[in-house]
C-alpha cells in the first residue's frame, strides 16, 4: 500500500503480524514540514542519502499520505479496542458469527493485496481466515514461483492458515476447500483481460465459481490500477523448451498427409480433409497444445491451397467448402485443447503417482532399517534421487543448540547455512531459499519436527537455476515428517533401552554389591579370626593348621581381586594382546602351577603331544584363561573329580586348541545360556566366586581372535575348549635355525 | 653378628606395611636392612649405605622404578630384585632389560623371596665360576664343552649349548627373551622368539626327564626362562 503511494519499495519494515500482536501502539506523529526539516539537518539520513531521500521518498505530498495512513490505522485500532471494551470481551474471544474467510491466492503480485484485504476484513469481523492456492500440473516459471512463495509467506505472516490444493479445475477446488474448511466467504481477485481463453477452458473462473459456490459468498476484488497494468491484455506464454521438436513433428505429419493426398487421392478432397483431421487427432496424442494448433492451421491452409478447388490458390468458391474449411479449423483447435487437457490431467495423475511412490519407497525404507544412522543415510539418498538435489540433515541438540550434520549428508553446510537450519529448527518453520526467511541462502530448510518437537532441520540444495515447485516442497514436507517419525521412533526405542539398561545395571549393582561384600568379607573374616587364634595357639600342629587356613583365605582373596581387575581391564577396552610365539606346553604348565592351591583334592591329568609347535598367542592372557578354567573345574566339582587338560593343533591345521574337561556334574542346566555373562554363578555354586571366571576367559580369548566352546562329556562332566588361530611359522625360519 | 659381616639390603617401597614385612622376614634371615620411601631417598641411601642388594617396588610415588634402575646402573652393579604385580609383564621385562637381576610377583611368599635374594646375591659373590656345574642329574663341563645326563653324554647343537650356558650363568635367575636372543643370535634378532621356542623345546627334550613338564628349564610367563637346580 505504501508502495502505491510512494512508488518505491520500503525495506525498513516491521512485519504486519508484529503490529497485530503489539499490546500497545504509540504513534510518533510529526508534520511533514517538520520531518523534512529534520531530514535537511541530517537527523535521519546522512550526506547524499538525505538529499536523495528528500527528493524521492520524502516529498511533502507523499509524507502527508503516509501520515494519514498511519493515523488511520492507529485510529482503527483504538476504535476496535474501545468496542471490545464496550462489549466486555477481549479480542481473543471466539468468533460468533460462524464467519470464516478464504482468500484465493495465485502467482500474481495482486494477490498480496488480496491477502492484506482478507486479513483486514477478517480482523474487522473477528473471524479466522485461510489462504488457498490451487496448483496445476504445469510447472511455474521461477518468477511466478517466487511471487507465489511471497504471497503465501505473507498470508502465513499475517496469521492466515495456508492450504494447498491440487487440481486443474480451479473453481471446483476452491469450493471444495471452502466446504472442507467451513469457509463462509471466498475472496478472489478479478481476472485480467484475455477472456477468449475462457471460451476454451470452459468459461470465466468467476462465473464458474459463482455457479458452484452455492451459499458461500464470493467476494470479487478488482485489481488496482497498478496491477492491472503490469500484464498485457494478451499473455503470450513462451512455448516450452521441447516444442521445437514437436513443431517439426506437426509439420512432418501435415507434409506427409499432403504428399500422400497429392499422390493418391487427388480427386477426393473431402476425404483428404478427413485425413487431415485424423492427423490432428493423432498429433494431439503426442504433442502439446500449441503445436497441435499449429498443425491445425497448417492443415487448414494446406488443404485449402492444395486440394479445395480451385487448386493452388487461396480462393474458395462455394459456401460448402468454406464451411468445411472453417470446421476443420475449429475441430483442430478444440481437439488440440481437449487432448491437451486430458494429457495434462494424465501427467498430473502420473506426477501424483510418482510422488506417492517416492513417499511409499521412503516409508518402507525407513521402516525396514534397524538403526537410525542407516535410516537417515538411506533417506538422504532417496531425497537426493527424488529431487535431483543435494541434501543435509542437521541435528540440533536441545541443550546447547549446537548443530551436528549427519555424516551421510551430500551437501556441505557453511556457517550461514547452519544458521538458516537453526532458524528453521527453532521457529518450526521452513527457512532459506524459496521462503521469506533468509531467502538469500542456497538451501531450503525444513524443520524435522513431530508433535511440536523439532529434532533439527533438513536442508535441500537444488542448482541455482532450478527451483523446487510447490508440489515438490509439499512432498519434501511429507518426507520430513517421515524422517521425524523415524527419529522419534528410535528415540523412544533408545529411551526404553536406557530404561532397561538402568534396571539391568541396578540389578547388577545389587548382585555385585552382595557378591563382592560376601566374597571379600568371607576370607577376611577367616584371616582375622585365625590370626587371633594363632596368637593363642599352644602347639605347633594347630599353628600349622591355622597358618594353612590363612594361606588359603589369602589365595582366595588374591584370585578374587585378580578377577575383578581382569574384568575391569576387559571392560575398559585397554586390553591389547601382545602376540608372541609361545610353547603351548609352557602355557598349560604355567596355568596348572598358578592353580595348584585349588587342585589339592582334584587329581589331574595333562596330555600334551610331543610335537606341539609354538603358537602365536599372548602368553599371560592365555595362561590366565586356561588357569581360570582349571580353577572353575576344581571349584565347581566335588572333591576327587578328575580334571583333564589337553592341547593340540586341530586336523586342518588352522587352530590350536586347549581342552579342560572333568568328570563332574557338568554345567548346571539353568546356567547354560548365561555362562559367559558377568556375575553369572551357578545357583549351587558352593565355592563362591563372583561368576567372573568364564566371562574373563571369553574376553581374553576373543581379544586374541580365538573362540571358546562349551560342551558336555558323553559320560557326564563339563568340557571347555579354547581355540586360538594357528599358523605355521615361516618355513625358512625353521631351517635356518636348526 | 655385627653389621659388617651381615649382607646389607636396601628396601625401596612406599608402602609402610610391605617395608615392615620385608624387614621382619629379612632380619630373621640374617640380613641388615635399610629402608627408603621414595626413589629419591633410595638413590641417596644407595650412595650412603652401599648395599649388597636392593629390593625395589616398581610403583613409586616420585618417579618410575625403571628410571631408578637406569640411574643406579649408571654407576653401580648392585643387584636389584624388583617387586611387581601380576599382569605387568611388560614392566617387568623392561626392568629386567634395564639391568634388574630378577623379579618377584606380589603377593609373594617369604621362602620364595629369600631364594631369589640368595640367587642374585650369590652371583655377585661367586665371580669365579666353577667350570663344572651340575643340576639335578645333569652335569655341564664348560671347559670340555660336554653335557652329561645320568652319566651319559648328550649331544647338543651349538645354539642349544649356548642357551644352556647362558641360563647356567644366571642359575636360578630369570633371563628375558630379549637378553637370550641378543646374547645368542646377536643384536637385531630380538624379535625372533620363534627360534627360541623351538630350541628350548629341543633342549628340554634332551635334558628334562619329562620334557612336557620341565623341572629345570622353567618358563616365566611372558618374561623369559630360568634354570633351577
Amino acid at each position: 500500500m505504501t508502495r502505491s503511494i510512494t512508488g518505491t519499495a520500503v525495506r525498513e519494515t516491521v512485519p504486519d503480524s508484529i503490529i497485530e500482536m503489539a499490546d500497545e501502539i504509540e504513534l510518533v506523529d510529526i508534520t511533514a514540514q517538520d520531518l523534512r526539516e529534520r531530514l535537511e539537518e541530517g537527523n535521519v539520513y546522512q550526506g547524499d542519502r538525505a538529499a536523495i531521500a528528500s527528493e524521492n521518498f520524502f516529498q511533502e505530498p507523499i509524507l502527508n499520505a503516509l501520515r494519514e495512513l498511519a493515523l488511520r490505522y492507529t485510529a482503527e485500532r483504538v476504535d476496535r479496542q474501545l468496542s471490545s471494551l464496550r462489549h466486555g470481551q477481549t479480542k481473543s474471544g471466539v468468533w460468533q458469527s460462524g464467519e470464516r474467510l478464504m482468500v484465493a491466492v495465485d502467482t500474481s503480485p495482486f494477490s498480496t493485496q488480496l491477502v492484506r484485504w482478507a486479513r483486514r476484513s477478517a480482523s474487522a469481523q473477528d473471524a479466522p481466515w485461510i489462504a488457498v492456492h490451487v496448483m496445476s500440473a504445469s510447472p511455474l516459471t521461477p518468477e511466478s514461483q517466487a511471487q507465489l512463495d511471497q504471497n503465501l509467506a505473507l498470508a502465513r505472516e499475517l496469521g492466515g492458515e495456508v492450504v494447498l490444493a491440487q487440481s486443474e479445475n480451479v473453481p471446483m477446488a476452491l469450493v471444495q476447500v471452502a466446504i472442507e474448511h467451513n469457509a463462509s466467504q471466498i475472496i478472489i481477485g478479478k481476472p485480467r483481460g484475455n477472456r477468449w481463453r475462457y471460451l476454451i477452458s470452459g468459461g470465466d473462473i468467476i462465473d464458474r465459481l459463482l455457479s458452484l459456490a452455492g451459499n458461500i459468498n464470493v467476494n470479487v476484488i478488482p485489481p488496482s490500477e497498478e496491477h492491472n497494468k503490469t500484464k498485457p491484455w494478451l499473455v503470450f506464454e513462451p512455448p516450452p523448451a521441447s516444442s521445437f521438436h514437436e513443431y517439426s513433428v506437426a509439420l512432418a505429419m501435415v507434409a506427409a498427409i499432403s504428399f500422400a493426398g497429392l499422390l493418391i487421392l487427388d480427386k477426393y478432397y473431402l476425404t483428404i480433409g478427413l485425413f487431415y483431421l485424423l492427423g490432428i487427432v493423432i498429433l494431439s496424442l503426442k504433442i502439446g497444445r500449441w503445436p497441435v494448433l499449429f498443425a491445425g492451421f497448417l492443415s487448414a491452409v494446406t488443404w485449402e491451397f492444395l486440394f479445395i478447388p480451385p487448386k493452388f490458390s487461396f480462393r474458395i468458391n462455394n459456401t460448402e467448402d468454406w464451411a468445411l474449411f472453417v470446421s476443420l479449423l475449429i475441430v483442430a483447435v478444440v481437439v488440440g485443447q481437449l487432448t491437451a487437457r486430458i494429457r495434462t490431467q494424465a501427467q498430473d495423475e502420473h506426477n501424483r503417482e510418482r510422488r506417492a511412490t517416492a513417499l511409499f519407497k521412503l516409508t518402507s525404507i525407513l521402516s525396514e532399517t534397524e538403526n537410525l544412522d542407516d535410516a537417515l543415510t538411506k533417506a538422504q539418498k532417496q531425497i537426493d534421487e527424488t529431487f535431483k538435489a543435494h541434501s543435509a540433515i542437521v541435528f540440533i541438540s536441545s541443550t546447547d543448540s549446537k548443530p551436528e550434520i549427519h555424516p551421510a549428508s551430500s551437501a556441505k553446510l557453511d556457517n550461514r547455512e547452519q544458521t538458516v537450519a537453526n532458524w528453521a529448527h527453532s521457529h518450526r518453520r521452513p527457512a532459506g531459499r524459496f521462503t521469506d526467511t533468509l531467502p538469500g541462502s542456497k538451501g531450503f530448510f525444513l524443520p524435522i519436527m513431530r508433535h511440536d518437537v523439532s529434532f533439527g532441520a533438513l536442508g535441500v540444495f537444488v542448482p541455482e537455476n532450478e527451483i523446487l515447485t510447490l508440489q515438490q516442497r509439499d512432498l519434501l514436507d511429507s518426507f520430513t515428517t517421515q524422517i521425524a517419525m523415524v527419529i522419534e521412533r528410535f528415540h523412544l526405542r533408545a529411551a526404553s533401552e536406557r530404561e532397561r539398561l538402568l534396571a539391568e545395571s541396578e540389578r547388577l549393582y545389587r548382585t555385585l554389591h552382595e557378591c563382592v561384600s560376601h566374597e571379600l568379607r568371607t576370607p577376611l573374616a577367616v584371616i582375622t579370626g585365625t590370626i587371633e587364634s594363632l596368637a593363642n595357639a599352644k602347639d605347633e600342629t594347630s599353628r600349622q593348621e591355622l597358618s594353612q587356613e590363612i594361606r588359603e583365605a589369602t589365595q582366595r582373596l588374591n584370585r578374587l581381586v585378580g578377577n575383578l581387575l581382569d574384568q575391569t581391564r576387559l571392560e575398559s577396552g585397554a586390553l591389547k594382546p601382545k602376540l608372541d610365539w609361545c610353547d603351548p606346553r609352557d602355557l598349560v604348565n604355567a596355568a596348572i602351577k598358578g592353580s595348584e592351591d585349588v587342585l589339592k583334592h582334584h587329581p589331574y591329568e595333562v596330555h600334551l603331544p610331543d610335537d606341539l609347535p609354538p603358537i602365536l598367542a599372548d602368553f599371560t592372557l592365555t595362561e590366565q584363561a586356561i588357569g581360570n578354567l582349571i580353577v572353575n573345574s576344581a571349584l565347581h566339582t566335588p572333591a576327587g573329580t578328575h580334571i583333564y587338560v589337553t592341547a593340540g593343533i586341530d586336523r586342518d591345521g588352522t587352530r590350536a586348541f586347549f581342552t579342560i574337561a572333568d568328570d563332574g556334574p557338568g554345567f548346571p542346566q539353568e546356567m547354560k545360556d548365561r555362562l559367559f555373562k558377568k556375575f553369572a554363578r551357578g545357583d549351587a555354586a558352593k565355592a563362591g566366586g563372583l561368576g567372573l571366571g568364564l566371562s574373563i576367559v571369553r574376553g581374553f580369548i576373543l581379544a586374541q581372535g580365538g573362540d571358546i566352546a562349551i560342551g558336555e562329556n558323553p559320560n557326564g562332566g563339563a568340557i571347555t575348549t579354547l581355540f586360538l588361530p594357528f599358523q605355521t611359522p615361516d618355513k625358512t625360519v625353521r631351517h635356518e635355525s636348526l | 653378628m655385627s653389621h659388617s659381616e651381615k649382607k646389607r639390603l636396601l628396601i625401596v617401597d612406599d608402602e609402610r606395611q610391605i617395608r615392615k614385612l620385608l624387614r621382619v622376614i629379612l632380619e630373621t634371615a640374617g640380613y641388615a636392612v635399610w629402608e627408603a620411601e621414595t626413589a629419591e631417598m633410595g638413590l641417596s641411601e644407595t650412595i650412603h649405605v652401599q648395599p649388597d642388594g636392593i629390593i625395589l617396588d616398581l610403583g613409586l610415588p616420585d618417579f618410575d622404578g625403571c628410571e631408578f634402575i637406569q640411574k643406579i646402573r649408571e654407576w653401580s652393579n648392585t643387584p636389584i630384585l624388583v617387586l611387581s604385580v601380576r599382569n605387568s609383564e611388560s614392566d617387568k621385562v623392561k626392568a629386567l632389560d634395564l639391568g634388574a637381576e630378577d623379579y618377584l610377583n606380589k603377593p609373594f611368599g617369604s621362602a620364595e623371596l629369600l631364594a631369589r635374594l640368595r640367587n642374585i646375591l650369590r652371583r655377585h659373590t661367586q665371580n669365579t665360576e666353577n667350570p663344572v656345574v651340575s643340576f639335578g642329574n645333569v652335569e655341564v663341563n664348560r671347559v670340555a664343552r660336554v653335557v652329561h645326563k645320568d652319566g651319559k653324554e648328550i649331544h647338543l647343537t651349538t645354539k642349544e649349548y649356548a642357551l644352556l650356558c647362558l641360563l647356567l650363568k644366571n642359575l636360578g635367575k630369570v633371563v628375558t627373551h630379549r637378553q637370550i636372543l641378543r646374547e645368542i643370535w646377536g643384536e637385531g634378532s630380538e624379535d625372533f622368539t620363534h627360534y627360541l621356542r623351538v630350541h628350548m623345546t629341543h633342549l628340554r627334550q634332551k635334558i628334562e626327564d619329562v620334557p612336557n613338564t620341565p623341572r629345570h628349564l622353567l618358563t616365566d610367563s611372558g618374561v623369559g626362562y630360568r634354570l633351577v637346580e
